[in-house]
Parts: C-alpha cells; structure tokens; sequence
C-alpha cells in the first residue's frame, strides 16, 4: 500500500513544478511549449522523486526525454531538485542560453541527451540499457516520448528491437495526450488503440491516468522481469491550468502577464 | 602491420574491402574488450560471419533498420563502446542521416560508420545500392570525420587508428570490390587527417581518394610517357582536410580531382571551395560521377563507362591540359 504521505509529497512537487513551468515560460517573453510539459509532470514527478536513483556523477539510472518539446517538463524537476538553479533555469529561451525549447546533453545539469528531433530517444535508450547488461550495472533507462511521436516510424524499429534483445531494463512511457502539433491526433493512435499497438508488439504493456500519482507509482511497480515495458499514460494536454487544458493554443504559447497571474492563482 | 608486405597485400586485395573488413574487425576484438560491431542485418555482406562466430558478444544486429542501429550504436557509445557500425552507403548516410546528425553531431557520440560498397562497387544491385551521394551528406554534419581508404592496406590503418584513438565520430567510406589494384605493397606511415604525396611533379595536381587513388596512379605512368609529369596525393581523409593542402593548390596551374562519388558534394566540391575561398588561381578538372542516376553493371564495365579507370582519366587530363 502506498503511503498517503508519500502521494502527497508527489501532488506538492507536481505543483511546485507547474509553478516553475509558468514562470519561466512567462519571464522568457516568448511562446514556449507549455501544453505537453503541463502532461507529463505527475509522471516526471513520481519518477525523480520515488523511481529513479540519480547521482549526477555517476547515475544508476537515466531518464531520457525523447519528446524533447516537453523540456520545460524536465526543466522544472531538475530545478526542483536543485540541479539547475535559479539564476540558470531563468536563461531559459535567451539569446545563447543552453537551456532552449529542446534539451542540449548537459550532464552538468542531469540532461542526458540532446532532442528535438522525435522519434530518436527509444533506440538511444535501448543502446544504453544494452551497455547495463553487458557491463552487468544494475539500474534501469526510463525513456518518454509522446502519443504524437509514435507516428515517427523510428518508434517501431525501437519497439522491435528491444524485445528481441530481451530489456526488462527498459521502461518506455508513451504520454498520451491525445494532441500534437497541430492538432487532435486520429482516434487510431489514441489510448487504447495506442495499448494495442505496444501489447502488439510483444512489450509488457502497462496502462494508468498519467496524473494519478498512485497508478503511477503502482505501475512502477510492475515493471517486467523479461521483457521491457511500456506504460501508456492517459494524460491531459495543459494539465493543471484550466484554459489550457486540452487546448492545443497551448502546445507552444506565450504568456502575457494577466494569463501567467491567473494561471498561479489557479495553481495556489 | 610489421610482416606487411607485397603478397599480403595481393591475398588482402583478393578477398576485397568487405571480406578485409570483417577480418580487420577480428583483429580489433581481440585487442578491444569494449569493442561492439553492429549491422541492421547486412553482417554477412560486411564480412562479418567469423566475427559473429567468435565473438557473438561483441557482435548486435538489429534487423533491417538503420535509424535504430544508429540511436542504439550511440547508446553503446555513450556508455563507453567503442561501436563499428556498418551497413551499405546509402542505407547510413542517408536513410539514418539525421540520427547520425543529432546523436554523433550534436551529441558527438564516437560511434564509427563503416559504409560498405560505397561508389559504384555494388554493380548489378543498382542504384538504390550506390553510394553517389554520401560524402555530400555526410561532410555536412559538423564534428563528423570522413576517411576513404585506398586500399585494403589503408582501410586497416584507418580502422586501427579509429579504434585506438579518441577521434570523435567517424564515417568510413569503403569503395572497390575484390581484386582492385593495390597502393600500398609495403608498410607505410599513415597520420588520421594527413595528405600522402605518392608521387612529386611539376606539370599538374591530381587529387585523388579511395579506389581512383589506385587509378590515378595508372594514369600518372600514362602521363610521364606522356612527357607530363604529375604530382599525386592521396587524401584519405577528406574531413578535416589537412591545412597543407591550401598551400598545395597554389603551387599548381593545372589541378584534377578524381573520385568515385557524385560531382557534386564530394572530393571535386571540397577542393573547389579551397580554391575559391583562398582566391587561388588555377584551373580545376573535376573527375567524378555525374550528377545522375546511370546505368548498371559490372563494376569494371561501370567504371569505364564513368571514364574512372586510369587510362581514360589520363587522356581527359591530357585533353584537359591541351586546353589550357
């Protein structure tokens, strides 16, 4: 049973970082994709807080972000967690700034990878839990990526080759939206055509509500022994701030001062 | 490489780039612990049954996609592998062209691209199998190296010094097919990243990569009874391009590049934009493929057909050179 202390720690971390996502996005003066990194905080959340054991120099185990659009999302754990501070995470989107709309490889701030280009993250990740098991390293490679970007054919090259090579150290997280770019995505590629797909494809296919922190630590939990698994996430683009749920405007917006005030004092 | 010498070099032109390759690659498992050889299922095509064999650990193929390969390769990378990879030219530097810019560009993963049968060496499979194209795409990448081995000699020069030093990564460009004639018949000094003068002369600079260096070398004996005396280089690697060679391009009225790959992108276009960026003065003969998907065939029929043999590359710079 999972503690209620532990699920309330997590709800307050969510929080803290939409605060932090508001901010940023507001003080850069530029429109910045706040609607995808709004979906996937409760799932970055209860990774970083419960999942993952990270120590910058040397991580047991790494989180890649494949959707690199949803960096403001691993932006504001990362602040949270005090790898990045304050006066760093503010460069964010300014002219020079290493910190921009898609993560740079930064081990100096936990940024494991660079992306942007979708589709990319889940061979990358297979390579480095293929590196676990040929050095014998415990740990686990967590990679995200989104509904959208299981359009990207690389995704299934990935999906195939991972349960040939057997990677009960690899979870992929699919954070299903049900958006992209510009738009609603076709019902085929939503949720639970989505699950059919991965349960296809012969992965250990998990399902949850991407914002309840207690599924998620539950399905955490039932990671597959022998092959890798895949956690379908039924999420809410814009999660958390009314006007921008699921309102694709959202995807990549800008915030003007009086939006960014109503939006915190939604959050408090 | 200290027993090299002519009949080695006879037996390793025999068995061709891809065999060489494959037993290269076992040379290197041996003396690696953190070596990883990887194919999107082209292994035996690369030479690489005995490899797969002996060392089924050190060996991965990932089925039939290339994009794949290159985000695992670089996840092995990442983690400290040294990674070969190895497909046919096409198949890496363009269907994997953009893994290959964010995860060894942007991330300047070292993961080593072995692209097989490069040029027109693939002969009857067409061109969906040629690598025309591929230093064009390749070269654009930033922090991406480019070597073009002469020979079987030089290929094993090139894969060692990868493999032992930190270069960043790398793609390997291998053309010519089994039997090609030789360079190099005894032990030479190679240097990553530095033009070989195989002949000096004074009349013209021919410029010269991968399996036309052999050529150019038939076709500079055409030339001196010829009464033309041309001075050779050999430019295995084509990024970085040795500083020297600016210095070189002045010293020459006359200067041909020769090369099996498309006119456009490859050796021709590098040189090209030496000259014109130092203000050079000179006359510049382009010897290459054209800028056209051609016809297919033997790989010596499509050699002659491309006048990429030596003693059509020695009659197009003497006319070259009539013209002048």
């Amino acid at each position: 049973m999972v503690s209620e202390n532990k699920i309330k720690s997590i709800i307050d971390l969510s929080n803290k970082m939409r605060k932090v996502i508001l901010e940023v996005s507001y003080k850069c003066g530029q429109p910045a994709h706040i609607g995808g990194a709004l979906s996937i905080i409760e799932i970055l959340a209860t990774l970083y807080e419960d999942i993952l054991e990270i120590d910058l120099k040397n991580p047991k185990d790494r989180f890649i972000l494949s959707k690199g659009h949803g960096f403001l999302g691993l932006l504001s754990i990362l602040f949270c967690k005090k790898y990045i501070s304050k006066n760093e995470i503010l460069k964010f989107q300014s002219d020079g700034s290493e910190l921009i709309a898609h993560p740079i490889v930064n081990p100096k701030f936990g940024i494991e990878s660079s992306n942007g280009s979708l589709g990319q993250g889940l061979s990358f990740g297979i390579g480095l839990a293929l590196s676990y098991k040929k050095k014998k390293k415990d740990g686990k490679v967590f990679v995200l990526v989104g509904d959208g970007e299981c359009y990207e054919g690389a995704i299934w090259e990935a999906a195939i080759s991972a349960t040939e090579s057997n990677l009960n150290n690899l979870c992929l997280i699919v954070d299903s939206n049900g958006f992209q770019n510009d738009g609603a995505i076709n019902e085929k590629m939503m949720f639970d055509h989505l699950k059919d797909k991965w349960t296809g494809f012969g992965w250990n296919m998990l399902s949850c509500d991407g914002h309840n922190i207690g599924e998620l630590l539950e399905v955490f939990s039932k990671l597959s022994n022998n092959k890798p698994t895949v956690i379908v996430a039924k999420t809410i683009k814009g999660k958390g701030v009314s006007f921008m749920e699921n309102n694709n405007d959202w995807h990549h917006g800008r915030l003007t001062e009086k939006l960014f005030q109503q939006a915190i004092n939604e959050l408090n | 490489m200290s027993q090299f010498n002519e009949k080695i070099a006879r037996q390793w032109s025999r068995m061709g780039p891809r065999a060489m390759f494959g037993n290269f690659m076992l040379e290197l498992a041996e003396k690696h612990e953190n070596l990883m050889v990887m194919s999107a299922n082209l292994g035996r095509s690369s030479g690489l049954d005995r490899f797969k064999a002996k060392y089924p650990k050190k060996y991965l193929d990932v089925g039939i996609s290339e994009q794949n390969l290159i985000g695992v390769a670089s996840g092995l990378a990442k983690e400290g592998f040294k990674v070969f990879v190895t497909s046919f030219a096409p198949f890496l530097s363009m269907r994997a062209s953009e893994q290959i810019r964010m995860n060894l560009g942007y991330m300047k993963l070292p993961v080593n691209l072995v692209a097989l049968g490069s040029g027109v060496s693939m002969g009857f499979l067409g061109n969906s199998h040629f690598g025309l194209e591929d230093v064009a795409v390749m070269r654009t990448i930033p922090g991406l190296n480019i070597s073009c081995p002469a020979d079987c000699c030089e290929m094993s020069k090139i894969l060692n010094d990868y493999s032992l030093n930190n270069r960043g990564p790398s793609y390997i460009r291998l053309t010519g097919t089994p039997g090609n004639p030789i360079v190099y018949k005894k032990n030479y000094n190679y240097k990553f990243g530095e033009i070989i003068r195989l002949k000096k002369g004074k009349d013209l600079l021919i410029l010269s990569t991968g399996s036309m260096v052999a050529q150019s070398q038939i076709a500079c004996n055409e030339l001196t009874l010829n009464k033309i005396n041309a001075e050779l280089i050999n430019v295995h690697t084509i990024k970085p391009l040795d500083k020297k060679v600016t210095k070189l391009l002045s010293k020459f009225k006359n200067i041909v590049t020769v090369e099996e790959h498309s006119i456009i992108g490859g050796l021709h276009s590098v040189i090209a934009e030496k000259i014109a960026a130092n203000s050079i003065s000179t006359n510049l003969l382009p010897i290459s493929l054209p800028d056209k998907f051609g016809p297919t065939g033997n790989y010596n029929y499509l050699l002659n057909y491309h006048g990429l043999v030596g003693d059509k590359i020695s009659k197009k710079i003497i006319k070259f050179l009539k013209k002048k």
